[in-house]
């Protein structure tokens, strides 16, 4: 399974960003391998709707799951009909998130859990 | 002449001067451009004799002609748009309706459909037509209605505009539509703080500008210096009057609540007038 996970930095040890739209980078993870890659996120600099605009890029990388700090109504929205699922509450390394989504400690959401231009 | 009476500041009074010279000058038309608190008729009093829907043309797509190439949503500077594998997405409160996705859609699979965003009200009162602008609630393209309101505008005669306050988009499309520009500022830190903002953007859109002071004996000496600084001048200044206060909270333009107020406001007219022939075009 590919997840994936918003962040500051590149790979598997750099800090989850608290920020979903403007978040600097995505790193994805293949959680049989645990081989990550990162890609940047197109929404960092996006004057509106940078989190629709990063939630397409987590689409195109083929991700089915999506782990961030928190997610705003936009971005949840185009998830949603991506058939991505999203969890929050994802902090300090990209490992860190992951080992937790695996054990099953982050929250998977129904919706957004905060308003628009918090979460994105 | 068209004139655009704004500040940067919210609550220095543009409506109450506004309303007042429309009613001094008996202008050929008062338009309400302040569409997210539109309230010029709350001293206006017009006959109100239409409304109706203003809409913005927003992008649909033709599901059984889109590939999901995605070029729509990489053109959308706001991002309106979201391309999936296998859905196309819009976002109607992010769109500026600028028709670019429809435009660069390699398959015209991507149709406009109007969607309602506000109305306009229109009336009159003696001699002066009236337009107001109501923009619906939670809506965003507030500019897109106050081009609706503005094109309204008679050909001639002088029209009196009440601006949206602040310096951005909403104030900047109603100045840029004027001959002239009152900013109306109120002689307090956040007054001057906002006016030398509004001053700013009425520079650089280029409308001759002239200021008018509101409550002006609560020591309004920092804000003549900023005009003096920026080269604009103090057209007018206005007391704080108890019964100009008591008046509009019962809805009595200022005036009629200040009759020794109606001389130096028709006054303004040719004032401005001149100034507006320095507008270069």
């Amino acid at each position: 399974m590919k997840v994936c996970v918003t962040t500051a930095g590149e790979g598997l040890d750099a800090p989850v960003d608290s920020r979903l739209g403007r978040a600097q980078n995505l790193v994805i993870v293949d959680t049989e391998t645990m081989e990550a890659e990162t890609v940047t996120n197109p929404g960092r600099e996006a004057g509106h709707g940078a989190g629709i605009q990063a939630a397409q890029e987590v689409a195109r990388t083929g991700a089915s799951v999506l782990l961030a700090a928190h997610c705003g109504p936009k971005a949840f929205e185009v998830f949603r009909q991506a058939g991505i699922e999203v969890y929050a509450g994802a902090h300090g390394t990209v490992q860190t998130a992951v080992e937790g989504f695996l054990a099953g400690t982050l929250n998977k959401l129904e919706r957004a859990d905060t308003a628009v231009g918090l979460g994105e | 002449m068209r004139l655009a009476v704004a500040s940067g500041k919210g609550g220095t009074g543009k409506t109450t001067v506004a309303t007042s010279l429309a009613l001094a000058w008996e202008a050929t038309a008062l338009l309400d451009c302040d569409v997210e608190g539109p309230n010029a008729h709350l001293l206006f009093h017009p006959e109100i004799e239409s409304r109706r829907a203003v809409t913005v043309p927003v992008p649909r797509v033709k599901e059984d002609l889109c590939t999901h190439c995605g070029e729509c949503a990489d053109f959308c500077r706001y991002n309106a748009l979201a391309v999936l594998p296998r859905r196309w997405m819009v976002f109607h409160e992010l769109c500026h309706s600028c028709g670019g996705c429809r435009i660069v859609c390699p398959t015209e699979a991507i149709l406009e459909v109007p969607r309602t965003i506000g109305e306009l009200v229109t009336g009159g009162r003696g001699p002066t037509r009236f337009f107001q602008g109501v923009l619906n609630e939670g809506e965003a393209q507030a500019v897109s209605l106050i081009r609706e309101v503005l094109a309204q505008a008679p050909g001639d005669g002088v029209t009196v505009m009440d601006a949206p306050p602040g310096a951005a988009c909403p104030m900047v499309t109603v100045v840029r539509a004027a001959d002239v520009a009152l900013l109306v500022a109120e002689p307090t830190p956040f007054g001057r703080h906002d006016l030398e903002a509004a001053l700013s953007a009425v520079r650089e859109i280029g409308v001759p500008t002239a200021v008018l002071i509101n409550r002006a004996d609560w020591g309004a000496e920092g804000t003549r210096e900023l005009c003096r600084r920026h080269g604009v001048p103090v057209l007018l200044e206005i007391p704080h009057l108890r019964r100009a206060a008591e008046a509009y909270s019962n809805s009595i333009p200022l005036v009629e609540s200040v009759p020794d107020l109606r001389a130096p406001l028709v006054g303004l007219l040719p004032r401005l007038e001149r100034l507006a022939g320095k507008r270069v075009a």
